[in-house]
């Protein structure tokens, strides 16, 4: 088999659609065009069928009952809904929220935003390999508290955190649990039940199914939980949520969720074994490689790794056929290293050499193979090109030399 | 990551003069320029003539493409520049002539700080020799007062 090229390892970002789903999807955009709200003609309900159906899906693949399923644009809809709706919903009981340091943006800055507002936010530090200690999360719960959100796996680190013993602290506390689950579900067992969550955000394009959809889970039992709608209209999804439903990408988020459910155990196998491949490659050939992250609780497609005294965005430059990620500042916007590495305590300067590989459903051992033999060819070739490994080398203790960065 | 221009790529895919010069060789000059908590670190190295022609240019970086463009490119534009010409190189020019994007002119900045820290570098070692073989040229003279 021949090698195609470019190599697609960004999967945490997003992921290619399945077949499998594209085609249960395409009815739905032309013949079975109904709305699914259209309750006088047939139309309406092959459509309504169709969004009933991908409700159980998605609802198996974390154990939940499927009206439990509330559909949502993405996660970060989701995840908006979710502790917004919650706060505003429960003020008259409290003002406090938890969170981590580690957790996505949408979870960050909608904490952020409630505390312009007046809530109270504790942001609970991770270790080093990025986990929230559940001690820490029952010591920070007050009579004030209304909701914990911790998330249950990282997007940059692939760190899984323990949402169980999280779960049932604040089960027992009654206190409201939010996880997002985007980079989790699908790729490693997660049971809503098992793990005490009373709401969690699911994204279907980070699970081989199409973007623009997503749903969150909201239990209605053992407690009710009641959130307040961020969208006023039609009082579609039991009124969380208006809007016309997107029918095919609902349709294509159930078969994504039905093929995970089937294919997740093998497939994470899989995934496990070119990454540990990769990573063992790198802490082989690499001198000073330093793998980000817990490797003990990892998501299993997930490798972070730091490569000291070369910047990631030019490693990302030199293997350009390969689609991969950096906790670099020079790839972001914000010109800031990643605040995941930075939370985790890793220092700026191996923030900034960190990249991230994200390994999915239609990836090869034989991708992995050239990927791996990629990097460690132009690694040693920058590193030549690196005046830090050159004095490194030389025994020249980096962190005590007066540096000069441009204010700009 | 933004999208690069040509240059930028053929320089990161290229780098021009990349090397390691005496840097305790009186004549040349280095300059070493940004922090690594930054993201990047440049280090320039000059050979200078005593009619202060640039002779040779050397460079190693630590950073991201642009990084690595603005200082390949620098030391291909100051080689055989006197160096006061060459402190006229501007950022300015050096973000043109790679089409930085915004986000990245930082990077011809530390490039052009690079130049002037090597000249300052090379500078301050040319005076200290001067003031060495002064020191040299007083004792010998004091020593022939003596005889």
């Amino acid at each position: 088999m021949t090698l195609k090229l470019p190599i697609y390892f960004d999967n945490h970002a997003t992921t290619p659609m399945d077949p499998r789903v594209l085609e249960e999807m395409l009815p739905y955009f032309t013949e079975k065009f109904g709305n699914a709200a259209s309750n006088s003609h047939s139309f309406g309900w092959e459509a309504k069928d169709a969004v009933e159906q991908s409700r159980e899906k998605v609802a198996a693949l974390i154990g939940a009952e499927a009206k439990n399923i509330v559909w949502t644009s993405g996660a970060t809809e989701a995840t908006n809904l979710a502790i917004k709706g919650a706060a505003e919903s429960y003020r008259a009981k409290g003002d406090h929220i938890i969170t981590q340091a580690t957790e996505h943006k949408a979870t960050l800055d909608t904490c952020r935003h409630l505390e312009k507002q007046g809530f109270k936010v504790t942001v609970l530090p991770v270790d080093g390999e990025g986990r929230v200690n559940p001690d820490d999360v029952k010591a920070a719960i007050t009579d004030r508290t209304l909701l914990v959100s911790v998330m249950l796996a990282n997007n940059e680190v692939g760190t899984i955190q323990p949402v169980s013993e999280i779960g049932h602290i604040c089960r027992e506390r009654g206190v409201l649990f939010h996880c997002d689950a985007v980079q989790g579900a699908g790729k490693i067992p997660f049971d809503v039940n098992e793990a005490c969550v009373d709401l969690a955000s699911l994204s279907a394009h980070k699970i081989y199914g199409p973007k623009g959809v997503g749903a969150l889970y909201v239990r209605r039992d053992k407690p009710r939980v009641v959130l307040t709608a961020q969208m006023d209209g039609g009082g579609h999804e039991q009124k969380m949520r208006s809007g016309t439903l997107n029918v095919p990408g609902i349709v294509g988020f159930g078969k994504a969720c039905e093929l995970c459910r089937a294919e997740m155990a093998g497939e994470a196998v899989r995934l496990a074994a070119m990454r540990d491949y990769m990573e063992s490659v790198f802490l082989k050939e690499i001198e000073f490689a330093h793998v980000n992250g817990c490797r003990a609780h990892r998501l299993p497609g997930n490798l972070n790794i730091s490569f000291p005294y070369v910047e990631g965005e030019s490693i990302m430059i030199s293997m350009k056929d390969v689609a991969v990620s950096s906790g670099s500042a020079c790839t972001s916007a914000s010109l800031q290293p990643s605040y995941v590495l930075k939370a985790m305590g890793l220092p700026d300067e191996l923030a900034h050499t960190s990249i991230r590989f994200g390994l999915g459903r239609f990836n090869t051992m034989e991708e992995a193979e050239y990927v791996a033999k990629l990097a460690v060819e132009k690694i040693a070739a920058l590193r030549e090109l690196s005046p830090l490994y050159e004095m490194a080398k030389e025994g020249i203790d980096l962190s005590k030399i007066q540096w000069n960065p441009v204010d700009d | 990551m933004p999208a690069y221009s040509d240059k930028v790529i053929d320089h990161t895919e290229n780098p021009r003069n990349v090397g390691t010069l005496d840097k305790n060789d009186p004549s040349v000059g280095t300059g070493l320029v940004g922090a690594p908590a930054c993201g990047d670190v440049m280090r320039l190295q000059l050979k200078i003539s005593d009619d202060g022609v640039i002779e040779d240019a050397r460079f190693k970086t630590f950073g991201c493409g642009s990084a690595i463009a603005s200082s390949s490119l620098v030391t291909e534009w100051v080689k055989g520049k006197s160096v006061d010409d060459a402190l006229k190189i501007s950022n300015k020019a050096i973000a043109e002539e790679l089409a930085l994007p915004p986000v990245k002119l930082h990077c011809s900045v530390l490039a052009e700080d690079a130049i002037k820290a090597a000249v300052e570098d090379f500078r301050k070692k040319q005076a200290a020799r001067r003031a060495k073989e002064k020191a040299k040229e007083e004792t010998a003279a004091e020593r022939q007062g003596d005889k």
